[in-house]
């Protein structure tokens, strides 16, 4: 399956896009991952929602709470899941948090995950400290357990690099997810400790909203992430969203195929 | 009782955001190198003996044993410390602790307002700033103590995220933490959250049953048969069954939040409804539903309104130490009431539940045996919230 997520930063810079699953119910999700994938996505964060996601600013906050307010639980994301991977061939990533998978049960959340066509996971509360949590399951069943680098992280970059699978998740700056209009963190001199550590693609996330911000961040890693911006638009267009989302990363997708 | 990785049992460790992994390494490292420092310890010492109103006194409740006619019962007055709970002994140590780290500034969670009171506090003496992150439905449970507060000079910051209440004020403070790091210590309030808080806290903690067994030891030349105290996160209970968990006939008992009942999804009860989970840093029980969504949790007690439990608690509970039982709201205040007009001591709705639970068993205990019942805190902020219970409006608020 990381073969699958090696292959969309092959060429070019990525383009990753996150999505809230079952905001505001799980048919637009459909929709805008299929309209973010023909729009030129090249791997696709689903956030399965929780309750309390500590990462998490108010944009995303607000995405999980209308999902869990609307009945979607974990099933029923695999199910649609299930229904996207018919014609959907880009890797597609999990992001929730630790109590979700762990509630499930590690072994039954990544064996279904296996099963429908996952490639990845990414924990937000899970440092690389307790990854033994799930790391060992993770890779019984293939998927990648993709490690988080911060702004914090200093001397920690090189040993999470050394054992970073599927791609490294950059947190751009201090904070919790949401959209900034600043980003001053000094990512080229954490990127050129990742390099030195592994061969496994780097993509920047957190406060990245424009094409401009985009192009910045991707000029420096394998790609960008962006959440909040997307979040926002599904707030305001609610199930007609997945045109705007489509146009909205086809213009972000346009500004990092300018680096290539 | 720690394992080097801050694991209790199988409960505990350190599962936050890698953004703050230095910051808790930071503090555990300066933590290490200041518990057993002679000047630091020396500094706390002076403050709790004479800022604090340590030691704490020990009374026996004479009145009290002959009306349950049971066991003697003695009340730790953890009520009578300076800014009215046992908050303030965790406090002090984690403000001295984070100036000697070069914080200027303590952000803190508070649920009954009484953590939040105590950090407000210690900021003031020590000269740093302080914010506290309340959420909006606590905040008007605890009007009262939102004023002191602000009164101290700190900042009051309402948490309308989720259930508006503990839970979220601590979710709260977590961002906040990611946000500003450099200059900011997370006064974290009860032995709760990723390692080394639940250790931290807990020493600090830790007096109230040092000074327990020493004064039962002067007064009665023996142990206890029982020591009893509410458990929301737990720092209260946790500090005062540590230095009597190596005495098996000791009897450690912990009153959990249970609101409506534990047959209600109106209920805190952590360890009697949830089940093994991953929130807020730690590996221990949480009320949560089939999916890992943690519970919106209820008690009219906003100090133990909390869908979890500190991971020594978890591991006490595991290994059969100590006992968690739960208590309805209704025992709670009816107990609120008694110890008032039994003792003339109006103690915390928190500690209340400690209380109901005495009524219970000390009634069936021999005349020649002991209970301890913690009073972590004193009851004047809950009095216009009893009052509306009893469907009475004194209009405090």
């Amino acid at each position: 399956m990381t073969d699958r997520i090696a292959a969309a930063f092959a060429n070019g810079k990525a383009f990753i896009p996150f999505i809230t699953c079952g905001d505001p119910d799980l048919e637009t999700t459909a929709a805008v991952v299929r309209a973010a994938v023909a729009a030129g996505a090249d791997l696709i964060e689903l956030g399965i929602p929780f309750s309390d996601p500590t990462a998490e600013g108010p944009v995303i906050q607000g995405a999980n709470l209308r999902a869990l307010t609307g009945g979607v639980t974990t099933d029923k994301i695999f199910d649609l899941v299930r229904d996207l991977r018919r014609d959907v061939t880009i890797p597609l990533v999990f992001m929730t948090y630790a109590n979700v998978v762990f509630s499930y049960g590690a072994e039954r959340f990544l064996s279904t995950c296996r099963d429908i066509g996952i490639d990845g996971l990414i924990l937000p509360d899970l440092p690389f400290e307790e990854k033994d949590e799930f790391l060992p399951v993770c890779r019984q069943y293939g998927v990648a357990l993709v490690s988080l680098i911060a702004p914090t992280s200093e001397n920690r970059v090189a040993m999470i690099a050394k054992e970073a699978e599927g791609f490294i998740y950059l947190v751009s700056s201090l904070g919790v997810t949401g959209v900034r209009s600043e980003i001053t963190t000094d990512l080229a001199s954490i990127v050129r400790v990742v390099r030195e550590n592994t061969d496994v693609p780097c993509a920047v996330g957190f406060g990245i909203s424009t094409p401009a911000q985009a192009r910045q961040m991707a000029a420096v890693s394998d790609g960008a992430i962006v959440g909040s911006a997307i979040i926002k638009l599904l707030a305001q267009h609610g199930r007609a969203a997945a045109a705007p989302v489509g146009a909205y990363i086809r213009e972000m997708k346009d500004a990092l195929r300018e680096l290539n | 009782m720690t394992n080097p990785n801050g694991r209790f049992g199988i409960h505990g460790g350190q599962y936050i955001p890698e953004t703050l992994m230095n910051a808790v390494i930071e503090l555990e490292q300066s933590y290490n190198r200041y518990k057993d420092d002679p000047e630091f310890n020396r500094e706390l010492t002076e403050l709790f003996h004479n800022y604090a109103g340590r030691p704490s006194r020990l009374y026996y409740a004479e009145k009290l044993t002959r009306e349950l006619g049971g066991a003697k019962v003695y009340l730790k007055r953890e009520d009578l410390n300076h800014t009215g709970a046992h908050k303030i002994n965790n406090v002090l140590g984690q403000a001295l602790l984070a100036q000697r780290m070069g914080k200027t500034r303590l952000i803190a969670e508070t649920g009954a307002g009484q953590h939040g009171v105590a950090t407000a506090t210690a900021a003031a003496l020590l000269g740093m700033e302080c914010v506290v992150f309340m959420g909006e439905e606590d905040m008007i449970r605890q009007a009262l103590n939102v004023y002191r507060m602000r009164l101290l000079g700190s900042r009051v910051v309402a948490v309308h995220t989720g259930t508006g209440t503990l839970k979220d004020a601590v979710s709260e403070c977590f961002r906040e933490w990611t946000t500003r790091i450099s200059d900011t210590h997370y006064c974290l309030g009860s032995v709760m959250g990723p390692h080394p808080f639940p250790t931290i806290v807990r020493d600090f903690q830790a007096v109230i049953s040092k000074e327990i067994k020493q004064q039962l030891m002067e007064q009665e030349g023996r142990l206890p048969d029982a020591v009893i105290a509410c458990v929301g996160g737990g720092s209260n209970a946790i500090g005062s069954f540590y230095h009597f968990i190596d005495d098996p006939s000791v009897r450690l008992i912990g009153c959990e939040a249970a609101g409506r009942g534990i047959d209600t999804f109106e209920t805190a009860a952590t360890v009697n409804t949830g089940r093994v989970g991953i929130f807020h840093g730690m590996k221990s029980y949480f009320c949560q539903d089939e999916y890992g969504q943690i519970a919106p949790v209820y008690s009219i007690s906003a100090g133990l309104d909390y869908p979890g439990i500190g991971p020594e608690h978890a591991w006490l509970h595991d290994i059969g130490r100590a006992e968690y039982v739960p208590i309805t709201d209704e025992e709670a205040v009816s107990a609120f009431e008694y110890l008032a007009r039994t003792e003339g001591i109006i103690p915390a709705i928190e500690s209340a539940h400690a209380v109901a639970y005495a009524r219970k068993i000390v009634p069936t205990m021999d005349k020649d045996q002991i209970v301890v019942i913690t009073i972590s805190g004193r009851g004047d902020k809950d009095c216009a919230a009893i009052a509306r219970y009893r469907g009475e409006d004194i209009h405090d608020d």
